[in-house]
């Protein structure tokens, strides 16, 4: 038998403003809504629903909206009605359970608890709209000889780097996992914004490589979709460790989401599942990461920084230590509430570290052993804001990588239900008819306001502190206090107490 | 109450130098005078000088300023430099009684010269070895500090108004060809006589005017090259960075002006290609070496001195010139002060790089 499951959440009509124009029914690839024929009104099936908004969006009378059911099992603080729920699906099913996007439980998020500096008469707050104010920073290594030519001038013997005139970029989500229109808006963003997307690891589709110069391409354990033009076109190469949202496990991309587009840029047959391996089988080690970080440049011709994308574990100082000494350009760290279009929900809600406490270690660890500019510090999951972006700075990134705040942007509601492949928003499917949903002129456009936006918040933080560039505050721990931390987490983040003088 | 240098203390000040590029000797007065005039830029909590060409009869060996809390640190900090250094010369530093200058440490000078064997066992270079010396006398003994140790050049320093300090130095019977002096307003201090300025490494002497808010960028990151800020000031980062890009990096002055007082890319932008290639690349090369925030720093180094500012001038510096002595002060008033009739007075843009030297040096670069 199958256990009758009550839905989490309840479509409210109101049916003095619904004028039955049936939009919500068309909109709702869940199939949530219908029509009446015989009363003439909408119906709405609650245990379908994904909580997505698309018909509260859409509804042009604003006649809808999603409330949270109040039908509950006995009250219970330890076996609450989600608990109790995921076993009844996994007694009815035998299956793994499965959740998008990143890690909704309540953990600690150490952002929140870091407060940031300003200026006051000792020294200036400057105005960003009067001064300039320096958001470009260059991602690489910077450790470099000094050699001068005959003339006594500094010669440029710096390894490849990356230019980025904002310190936000757009994170790893494959083509496959989320659309061709999402794809096309996330690189046009890039270019714009002077930035760069990431392919992910299901390939890029041959329509993007004009994008290369904004593009880092990844490559994972699947090795989806990689070849010499491939890795040439890319302005950055990306070897995908691990992902925050599901750490120490591979990826698995189902066959229905192969479509013919999706196999050709993957490399592989319509309709068969994609299976990333949870370890790169040619990796076992801190030994093997170099060989292919070594192999990767030597097939570019050493013109492009190599990044090495890790989740954040437990011993994420060590295993950064070992990549910083790889021959890797950049170290990208996932922290473990970023997002993913499909993951075990318990791996994705119960392995992995806050981004903030191996960022604050990992950088700290780089100093302490002198290796610091071998490497360039990007972090991700999940950054939510620009003033997360400016701590993050301030612990000692680099920059960020942004993956569920540019989806909001393009219109993702975070129903976490990527993995059932039917996205309302035509961002996580590759359902044409949904697709196309995603306009990417506006979607773009969008992305651009967004981080476009940060970038102004950001510049107005700084200027706040006195800081005129963004190098100025990495690693400037002074910048920032704690609220409502312990000793040992002020420790490890190496930030003092509010109220604590400098 | 902590100890300066267990905090971090950020201050506003004044600053002097002045230099006779002929190499012409001036006495400790003039920049006294001078310090004079900005009295109210200090508050009585911290006052300096460095002069450069005072030991002209020892200017072979290591000057050794050191301040003492007591015998036993003293005794703890000979036993070291004995160790080695050869003291070629020892003696308590003489200083006259001044009634608003009190509480002052022993303060005691040695004019040292590596032991030989002891240095080409250390495979170091000379003056990393020296400086190495320094820091370890400076981070493990208790009560001692070595508040000078370049080769005919001295710091003198101490809590108290700068003019008081230096009649307390008895510096009108020191000649040198070149003077910085600093009068320090600290937001807070327990007055610990190492805090003042000007702070010095090797023949490099920084006093500075200004609060960086890059501090903990540039910190944490010259750590990294074996520095101890110690002190907590910017004075002490600022002279590290300088350490490290010259010394040890080998970049030239003003070079290394162009890391710490980088020109906005909108600036670099419009520059002639191989200029904007060059300062491009230095500012790749070194970002955190970057200073933001209000500064005037002048660097004094044997046979020059350098005014560098911050890159938007939060911090006033004035310079001028009278034949062949130039003059630096935050305020014109304590130029004129020493000479009224000047050739030359201008205020170097916020960025710019002014270096006087020693016309046998190389003379002015500008």
């Amino acid at each position: 038998m199958n256990m009758y499951i009550p839905p989490e959440y309840e479509v409210v009509r109101d049916t003095e403003r619904c004028i039955a124009c049936r939009v919500c029914e068309r909109q709702c690839a869940n199939e949530v809504h219908s029509f009446d024929a015989d009363t003439g009104k909408m119906t709405a099936d609650g245990a379908k629903c994904v909580n997505c908004h698309r018909c509260v969006c859409l509804c042009p009378t604003h006649a809808l909206k999603i409330v949270k059911s109040d039908d509950t099992y006995k009250l219970n603080a330890n076996w609450d009605n989600q608990t109790i729920n995921e076993i009844y699906k996994q007694a009815n099913s035998g299956g793994i359970l499965l959740s998008s996007m990143g890690n909704p439980k309540p953990y600690p998020i150490f952002w929140d608890k870091l407060l940031v500096n300003a200026s006051q008469v000792t020294n200036p707050p400057i105005d960003p709209l009067r001064e300039p104010m320096e958001t470009r920073l260059w991602l690489g290594k910077r450790a470099a000889s000094i050699e001068r030519d005959e003339k006594g001038r500094l010669k440029n013997t710096l390894a490849p780097q990356l230019k980025l005139e904002v310190p936000v970029m757009f994170s790893a989500m494959s083509y496959g996992s989320i659309s061709y229109n999402a794809h096309e808006a996330l690189a046009r963003a890039a270019q714009e914004l002077g930035t760069y997307y990431n392919t992910g690891e299901g390939g890029l589709h041959r329509d993007f490589y004009k994008y290369g110069k904004n593009t880092i391409v990844q490559v994972a354990s699947g090795r989806f979709g990689v070849f010499k033009d491939y890795l040439e076109g890319a302005a950055a190469i990306e070897i995908k460790m691990g992902q925050g949202a599901k750490p120490g496990i591979g990826g698995h991309l189902p066959g229905a989401k192969i479509s013919e587009d999706v196999s050709q840029t993957r490399m592989i047959p319509q309709g068969a599942d994609a299976i990333s391996p949870a370890p790169h089988h040619d990796i076992y080690s801190i030994e093997d990461l170099r060989q292919l970080v070594m192999s990767l440049k030597e097939a570019t011709n050493y013109e492009k920084p190599v990044i090495v994308k890790v989740a954040a574990v437990h011993n994420a100082p060590a295993i950064a230590s070992g990549i910083a000494r790889s021959g890797a350009d950049i170290i990208a760290i996932d922290g473990f509430r970023g997002g993913t279009g499909a993951a075990p929900t318990r791996i994705r809600d119960n392995v992995g570290i806050p981004i903030e406490l191996a960022l604050a270690q990992i950088d700290q660890r780089l100093r302490e052993e002198g290796i610091r500019d071998e490497v360039s510090l990007v972090v991700g999951g999940s950054i939510r804001s620009s003033a997360d972006v400016v701590k993050a700075i301030a612990l000692g990134a680099d920059a960020c990588y942004i993956g569920t705040a540019a989806l909001l942007a393009l219109g993702c509601h975070l129903c976490r239900s990527c993995h059932a492949g039917k996205c309302n928003w035509g961002i996580a499917t590759q359902q044409p008819d949904l697709v196309k949903r995603l306009n990417p002129d506006i979607g773009y456009k969008r992305l651009v306001n967004l981080v476009g936006a940060w970038k102004h918040e950001i510049q107005e933080m700084m200027g706040g502190m006195g800081i005129n560039s963004i190098e100025a505050l990495r690693g400037n721990r002074l910048m920032l206090r704690g609220v409502g931390l312990t000793e040992r987490e002020l420790e490890l983040l190496g930030v003092r107490y509010a109220g604590e003088n400098m | 109450m902590l100890k300066e240098g267990q905090f971090r203390n950020p201050s506003g000040c004044a600053v002097a130098g002045v230099i006779d590029r002929s190499g012409g000797k001036m006495s400790g007065q003039g920049m006294i005078d001078a310090i004079a005039v900005m009295h109210d830029r200090s508050n009585g909590l911290g006052g300096g000088f460095a002069g450069y060409g005072i030991y002209p009869h020892y200017s072979e060996f290591y000057a050794f300023h050191l301040f003492y809390d007591g015998k036993s640190a003293q005794t703890e900090a000979e036993t070291f430099i004995t160790r080695h250094f050869e003291i070629v010369y020892s003696s308590e530093i003489q200083t006259r009684k001044i009634p608003t200058v009190t509480d002052e440490p022993l303060i005691f000078r040695y004019f040292l010269a590596p032991l030989p064997q002891k240095l080409s066992r250390s495979h170091l270079d000379e003056r990393e070895y020296v400086a190495r010396c320094v820091n370890r006398i400076n981070a493990r003994i208790d009560g001692a500090y070595v508040f000078s140790s370049g080769k005919n050049m001295g710091i003198f320093k101490g809590v108290g108004y700068p003019e008081d300090i230096g009649r307390f130095y008895r510096l009108e019977e020191y000649e040198g060809y070149a003077w910085t002096c600093h009068g320090r307003y600290p937001t807070n201090t327990p007055g610990w006589w190492g805090g003042a300025h000007p702070f010095g490494l090797l023949d490099f002497s920084v006093v500075h005017n200004g609060e960086i808010s890059s501090y903990d960028a540039n910190r944490r990151y010259i750590e990294m090259f074996g520095y101890k800020c110690t002190l907590h000031t910017d004075t002490e980062v600022i002279t590290y960075i300088i350490d490290y890009l010259v010394r040890r990096r080998g970049l030239t002055l003003e070079e290394a002006a162009h890391v710490i007082a980088a020109s906005f890319w909108s600036t670099i932008s419009g520059k002639e290609p191989a200029a904007r290639e060059q300062e491009t690349l230095l500012r790749r090369m070194f970002p955190s070496l970057l200073v933001t925030g209000p500064f005037s720093v002048i660097l004094g180094y044997t046979g020059g001195l350098m005014v560098i500012g911050d890159r938007l001038k939060l911090r006033s510096a004035v310079c001028a010139q009278k034949g062949d002595v130039a003059y630096i002060a935050s305020e014109e008033s304590a130029i004129r002060r020493i000479e009224p009739d000047l050739d030359r007075v201008w205020s170097p843009a916020g960025g710019e790089l002014v270096i006087f030297e020693l016309y046998d040096r190389g003379g002015l670069a500008q």
